[in-house]
């Protein structure tokens, strides 16, 4: 076989394989180059996760809107003293979200009965106009919404089954001594 | 005590046959590539990537479909059909995708390469090569060597794409699934950096360990036909059998909780 | 004057087996040397020794005045494009055709142009008689067609040093006469020193030089063709006429014939 036929059918042979891969990267794995957008850290604190790892999705209103970075646990503070001992997730927020107000609360939740644990935020109301129906200004707004290093207060641990069921059993056998 | 002296000549024939093929590595690794060598790597790109196409591309339709029937059918007892992409994807890219490509390889490629170059040695074309000052290692083993580790992953992606397509086929054209949630489902659960580029490395490992065999035991076969069929078959059972222990070393680094 | 290849003292095993046992062997520039002896009595090993395939235990053996075994794989190398080897069955690479097959060692160590190289590999085509025969693979090709390839190939770098490895061996009389004139035809114009390694002895007899004549490890005897046709040794003389008997048995090494018959298998 002349030697630039044997090129040709390497070259569509590496084209092929190639092709294959974006195939891969774009419809199955929905890699999407928007992904690399930017993104704002923020944190929470949890007493029970329950099962969430890192990369779980962060979801508003069933949207995605980030995914989880990084997870420890608090066990001793900047200063050595001793931690709360309560699981500090961080995660990452597209920036197109940028005005989720700070008094959100975040929630680890469970999609389906067996499925993947995530968080969902419920929006809270520290941007509501006040009483005068005034648009809230720039700086007011900044004050009241979630940015880069901003730690989440309000926050709703895992359901743990286990847990769920003995404090159900304790409450039967409570109202079954009245 | 003879059980003694062979155990103890097995094992300095087993460590000599290290060593040899360590050489052997060394002196392909650095017979870098030149102009002419691009035309016999090339030429090798065609014969062990291009002709391997067919058989791991049928061998890929079939897997995915059957994948995608068994897996519907334990699926729907849950009724968790929706699963089924990510079910497909996921086992196809993170192992079927590599593992069958490289017995696939094995068999077809690497059983080829080491009949090949034992043929070359019987009928002294290697030696020919030696006392024409062409180094062997360069001209014969370099260009299979690399040209089988550039094709093994491009063959594994092709064959993951194929099966995918192939449960799909099944999934949503046949058994009628909703095509988004098919995607959808895939796209959720599949991570680009952790499942597709973890199985291509898988890939390239088992390729650079399938060559290596396939070139050593060509190269250090004994030059007669039986000692040929010998060396290949021993391409096959050994190449084999070190792609699944690796598959599942691999496995536990990349997927492995610890 | 300094003798091409330089084999002094020179002891080689095969396992426990002495292939040769002290030997010393001189090749003259720009003589044919024949080396015979009966089968099995190392001589295509002679030949990858002096290539430096293989190693001697003990001795030395000089090429050009290099000692072949403290060369390193690259100077080797070197030293073997000015070496030619022909291999008893060619030894043509069995995935190009004839042309290619004698352009391989000009495109790999020369930078000649195209053109240039195909005026040559023609030319060393025409010397063995095969130009018409440029396009066909070596499969193609008879036994005897093959060795001539093998020998354009073997000339193509105009080595000043050629090994023929027993040219004559399962060749008709017309084909082993061609070989022979070849081998005489490109020792004279090319000046060549050629070593043929045969135990054809009336043909390596009528073109060679010199010869050796090898038994059991040992030089059993070196001289003119003359000298070493005539010589008194019994085992020489059993060798060069073609006896069945003599000092060289005919017999592999054996036990006692009737104990052999009668003892249970």
């Amino acid at each position: 076989m002349p030697s630039n036929k044997l090129h040709f059918f390497a070259g569509l042979f590496v084209l092929a394989g190639l092709l294959a891969l974006i195939f891969l990267a774009l419809r199955v794995s929905g890699l999407s180059f928007s992904s690399e957008e930017s993104v704002y850290e923020v944190k929470a604190k949890f007493t029970e996760l329950g099962g969430l790892r890192e990369r779980a999705k962060v979801s508003m209103g069933g949207v995605n809107i980030g995914s989880v970075s990084d997870i420890s646990l608090n066990n001793r503070l900047a200063d050595g003293s001793m931690g709360d001992f309560k699981a500090v997730v961080t995660f990452n927020i597209n920036s197109r979200y940028d005005n989720i107000p700070i008094d959100s609360s975040a929630e680890i939740l469970t999609a389906g009965i067996l499925g993947e644990k995530y968080i969902g935020i419920t929006p809270g109301s520290a941007c509501a106009p006040g009483f005068d129906d005034e648009p809230l200004s720039e700086s007011e707004l900044s004050a009241c919404t979630l940015k880069q290093g901003s730690t989440m207060e309000y926050t709703q641990s895992a359901m743990v089954l286990e847990k769920l069921i003995s404090q159900f059993l304790v409450n039967m056998t409570e109202s079954g001594e009245d | 005590m003879n059980a003694i002296t062979q155990l103890g000549s097995q094992f300095i024939h087993t460590i000599s046959g290290l060593g040899k093929t360590a050489f052997m590595l060394l002196y392909v690794v650095i017979g870098l590539p030149t102009w002419r060598g691009l035309t016999l790597f090339s030429k090798q790109l065609y014969f062990i990537g291009v002709l391997s196409l067919p058989i791991v591309l049928v061998a890929a339709l079939f897997i995915g479909m059957v994948l995608g029937l068994q897996i519907f059918n334990i699926l729907s007892r849950f009724g968790a059909t929706e699963a089924l992409g990510q079910a497909v994807s996921l086992s196809l890219l993170r192992e079927l995708g590599p593992v069958i490509t490289g017995l696939l390889f094995a068999g077809r490629a690497g059983s080829a390469i080491t009949a090949e170059i034992g043929l070359m040695k019987s009928t002294e074309q290697l030696s020919s090569l030696e006392l024409m000052g062409v180094d062997p290692l360069k001209y014969v083993v370099a260009p299979r060597f690399w040209a089988g580790l550039v094709s093994m992953p491009f063959l594994a992606l092709m064959f993951s794409a194929v099966g995918i397509w192939g449960g799909y086929l099944v999934g949503v054209k046949w058994l009628g699934l909703y095509d988004g949630a098919f995607w959808m489902n895939m796209q959720d659960a599949v991570s680009f950096s952790e499942d597709v580029i973890n199985g291509a490395i898988k890939s390239i490992c088992f390729a650079f360990v399938v060559i290596l065999i396939a070139v050593y035991q060509g190269y250090e076969c004994y030059p007669n036909s039986e000692g040929i069929s010998r060396a290949t078959t021993r391409t096959v059972v050994l190449g084999s059998l070190s792609i699944l222990g690796l598959d599942f070393l691999l496995t536990a680094i990349m997927f492995g909780d610890f | 004057m300094q003798h091409h290849i330089d084999i002094s003292a020179m002891t080689f095993r095969r396992g426990s087996r002495a292939i040769f046992d002290n030997v010393d062997i001189k090749i003259t520039r720009g003589k044919i040397t024949a080396i015979m002896g009966p089968s099995g009595t190392g001589k295509t090993t002679l030949l990858r020794l002096i290539a430096g395939q293989l190693r001697p235990e003990s001795g030395s053996i000089h090429v050009d005045g290099d000692e072949i075994n403290q060369l390193n794989r690259s100077d080797l190398y070197q030293l073997r494009k000015r070496m030619g080897v022909l291999f008893q069955s060619g030894a043509l690479f069995t995935d190009m055709n004839v042309f290619h097959n004698v352009a391989f060692p000009l495109k790999t160590h020369t930078s000649l142009s195209e053109q240039t190289i195909r005026q040559l590999v023609l030319m060393k085509l025409e010397c063995v008689g095969l130009r018409g025969a440029h396009n066909l693979m070596p499969n193609e090709l008879s036994g005897g067609m093959q060795r001539r390839v093998a020998l354009a190939r073997t000339i193509a770098l105009d080595p000043d040093l050629v090994m023929y490895d027993e040219p004559f061996a399962g060749q008709d009389p017309i084909a082993m006469d061609v070989l022979v004139k070849l081998i005489k035809e490109l020792n004279q114009s090319l000046g060549l020193t050629s070593i043929v390694v045969s135990h054809d002895v009336h043909e390596a007899a009528s073109i060679a030089d010199e010869i050796y004549v090898l038994s059991q490890g040992k030089v059993l005897a070196h001289g003119t063709p003359s000298e070493v046709m005539n010589s008194t040794d019994p085992a020489v003389s059993q060798f060069m006429h073609g006896k069945f008997d003599g000092p060289v048995a005919f017999h592999f090494d054996r036990s006692d014939y009737a104990t052999d018959l009668m003892s249970q298998p």
